[in-house]
């Protein structure tokens, strides 16, 4: 033994000493408890079970799959599954009542939400936002402006149907591009852009000729956003009178959707979600501001 | 266990000192005595609580259990008598261990390991399969005896009785387990009907074998080599504590009585200690206290009961192994006084945290809230520009009603003047409020809308949600802040 040289006995117990010594204070070589032994000699033949039972020693390209065939992924299924039949009450009574009954039932209202909520990450957060703001061109549905209807009805309705989606029960209509297809000119559409601001409120250009921009707007504009700028629902025409502007409020902006016209497409997503979660999705996007009369 | 012969370690070089040893079989004779009785009672009284609690009842009402005592792990409540907590108020469980660890050091400061000597699970249950070891298979020599004999059928039976008596302790101190995380009487109907849960059966078992294995085979080896309280104890200790002292001032020079009488006729020094060795063979960790404070020593104090009953028959006074410190013991040897002092700074500075951390939690549990309002401001977006331009933002409340009926509660948001609060999915009352209705011990999450009619608001400002219970008056406020452009 390489510390032979430093073994002492100790005066007090009359035990060996390992000749480790710290401030002073001396290891002594007392025997282990046999308990403790086997206890150390039980680990050991456990973990050689263990690595025969569970996947354990790295190959190559693989590794040891073990007896048990226990694999970490169908541990997750498992867990899913048992997930799932724990929501499935909640989600068949979901799935059994209607939009309204849903609303009025505070605990069914607070499992769609958070169901929604989820739904909204997953699917509808890269145009609409984490939150809902939206973004230009992408509506904000946290507002009380909706451009196809706000009711449950209709949100459930854009939901699955779409706007200039590839669905032929989706929302169709779209801003013509008016100065790229030669129906305006360009002055034309500048009298226009001033005259669809003033329609707010909002202060105008100062040589600004909205008679000749409110002749304009009478004959191209009003078929569909109607004649004091309130917008239509139906035919997914913005409301000019208001103070939200879904691609902005600046003329140039103005001018760019009268020159090449607009129609942001909503995807339609019946078919890709089910029926329960497009429910919850609507029932959540309600909750951000839905039913609110501008 | 079978003790084969421990290969002699002493004086032997580190390469013949053997790798492992051994348990020493202890067999403890009986005692009677001031201790043992203290013992008695503590095991009956400790026992009593642990095996009996689960089934005294507490009535709380319709929507609450009806069990004094319950770890309700499903519904996430911890019952104690008039007493409920929440998950979130867990705290009050750190403070309790606060205390007990407070409380176990100012034990420790006036008497040494009174803990491990009296209060101990390991311990009371290890003096309890030592009592039933005794009433099946006799007393200390008896036990030796058995044990060194070829095993005989009347001793196979004795032994088999105590181990079946022993799993049915364990297995009882198992089941009393799970009665306190389950209604105690309709769990105790699914065990033996096998309705129950699985869980229950497992930790039954989990506890039956490490009842059986800890007090029934390792017994004191938990104390020496398992548990870190005598060392945390030794370093907290310190010279004032009595501790299981062996007043060798009084002992030494130890010898039998008719050689001691003898010496003391010759005017030489002899000692009250006559040698009999009764200390060391009641001792249920197998020490010579006469060597000492040792870290084997739980200071259980039965070593004192068999020293004073030997004293007693002798003719010399008590008191020979005493609570006593070892500066005392000093003291009388070099003729000084003897200096006791409970009242030490240690002591005082133990007693006033113990006050201190037990004030706050009597302020804290009076004071508690039965109502509980917390706001989380949505983060995207911050505000939203209405179609007429005013600002609204969006807000998610969750309110926690710990009372165990359901309450009806108003929501007001103070600080913005004209502001316009809309729960979403909420009712309006006839004054215009927003109700929010929770349900007993319940809590509820919502959304609310608030629109700044009037265009008040700045970039941001502080804002206040007022909830008020329409049953009581009872209010519940918290701040948070309006967003603006």
């Amino acid at each position: 033994m390489a510390h032979e040289s430093h073994e002492q006995v100790d005066a007090v117990t009359g035990v060996t000493t390992t000749g480790h010594a710290w401030d002073g204070i001396q290891e002594l070589n007392n025997p282990l408890p046999r308990w403790w032994l086997w206890t150390f000699y039980l680990t050991i033949f456990w973990s050689v079970l263990y690595a025969f039972a569970y996947p354990a020693i790295p190959m190559i390209s693989s590794y040891t799959r073990g007896a048990l065939g226990w694999h970490s992924r169908d541990a997750v299924v498992v867990e899913l599954e048992a997930l799932k039949q724990q929501r499935s009450g909640m989600t068949t009574k979901l799935a059994g009542s209607s939009l309204e009954e849903i609303k009025q039932n505070p605990e069914m209202f607070a499992f769609a939400r958070a169901q929604g909520k989820a739904a909204f990450g997953d699917n509808c957060a890269p145009c609409h936002g984490a939150g809902g703001a939206g973004a230009k061109g992408y509506p904000n549905l946290n507002d009380d402006d909706w451009l196809w209807g706000g009711s449950l009805a209709q949100i459930e309705h854009t939901i699955r149907h779409g706007a200039r989606s590839t669905s032929d029960q989706g929302h169709s209509g779209t801003m013509p591009a008016f100065g790229r297809d030669g129906m305006l000119k360009r002055e034309e559409i500048s009298h226009a852009a001033d005259y669809v601001r003033s329609l707010s409120g909002l202060p105008t250009d100062k040589g600004a000729d909205l008679a000749a921009g409110a002749k304009v707007y009478a004959d191209n504009c009003a078929a569909c956003h109607g004649i004091k700028g309130q917008g239509s629902q139906e035919l997914g025409a913005p409301n000019l009178s208001d103070k939200i502007w879904l691609f902005g409020s600046d003329k140039a902006n103005i001018v760019e959707g009268l020159m090449n016209g607009r129609g942001g497409v909503m995807p339609t997503w019946h078919g890709r979600l089910d029926d329960t979660t497009i429910k919850a999705l609507t029932l959540y996007v309600h909750s951000l501001g839905g039913d609110q009369k501008p | 266990m079978a003790d084969a012969p421990l290969p002699h370690p002493y004086g032997a070089s580190a390469d013949d000192a053997p790798l492992y040893a051994p348990r020493k079989q202890i067999y403890p004779q009986a005692v009677k005595g001031r201790y043992r009785t203290i013992k008695w009672i503590v095991l009956a009284v400790t026992l009593g609580i642990y095996y009996f609690l689960p089934f005294i009842r507490w009535d709380r009402g319709p929507n609450a259990p009806d069990q004094a005592i319950l770890v309700d792990l499903a519904n996430s409540r911890f019952y104690f008598l008039f007493i409920e907590i929440w998950p979130q108020e867990v705290y009050y469980l750190t403070g309790l261990l606060v205390l007990a660890a407070l409380i176990l050091f100012l034990m420790n400061a006036v008497a040494g390991r009174i803990w491990c000597g009296y209060l101990c699970p390991q311990t009371v249950w290890t003096d309890l399969f030592y009592a039933v070891e005794r009433w099946v298979e006799g007393d200390r020599r008896e036990r030796i005896r058995h044990d060194k004999e070829k095993l005989t059928l009347p001793v196979f039976a004795r032994k088999g009785l105590k181990h079946f008596i022993w799993i049915m302790i364990a297995w009882w101190t198992g089941g009393a387990w799970v009665l306190y995380f389950a209604d105690a009487p309709t769990l105790v109907y699914e065990l033996a009907t096998f309705q129950a849960s699985y869980i229950a059966y497992l930790w039954i078992g989990i506890l039956t074998v490490t009842t059986y294995t800890l007090a029934g085979f390792m017994r004191e080896q938990v104390c020496t080599y398992m548990c870190p309280w005598p060392r945390i104890q030794a370093a907290l200790t310190d010279e004032y504590a009595l501790n299981v002292t062996y007043r060798y001032d009084r002992g030494e020079p130890r010898g039998s009585v008719k050689k001691n009488e003898a010496l003391k006729l010759q005017g030489l020094p002899a000692g009250d200690c006559i040698d009999c060795n009764q200390c060391v063979v009641v001792c249920p960790t197998g020490v010579d206290i006469r060597k000492g404070l040792q870290l084997d020593c739980i200071q259980c104090g039965l070593c004192m009961d068999a020293c004073d009953s030997v004293m007693d028959k002798i003719g010399r006074p008590q008191g020979l192994i005493a609570y006593d410190t070892d500066m005392n013991v000093q003291a009388r040897i070099e003729g000084r006084p003897e200096v006791r002092r409970i009242l030490r700074p240690r002591t005082l500075f133990y007693a006033g945290l113990i006050a201190l951390v037990g004030a706050i939690m009597i302020t804290s549990l009076a004071m508690r809230q039965s109502l509980y309002l917390s706001v989380m401001h949505d983060r995207n977006p911050l505000f939203v520009r209405l179609s007429d331009g005013s600002i609204r933002n969006g807000f998610t409340i969750r309110v926690a009603n710990k009372n165990l009926d359901e309450r009806r509660y108003a929501l007001m948001v103070e600080g913005l003047g004209e502001a316009k609060v809309e729960l979403v999915g909420g009712e309006i009352d006839q004054q215009g409020r927003s109700i929010v209705t929770v349900g007993p011990d319940q809590t509820l999450e919502a959304r609310v809308l608030v629109t700044d009619t009037a265009s008040m608001a700045e970039d941001s400002t502080s804002v206040r949600f007022v909830l008020t219970d329409l049953a009581t008056g009872d209010t519940a406020s918290t701040s948070d802040h309006f967003k603006a452009p």
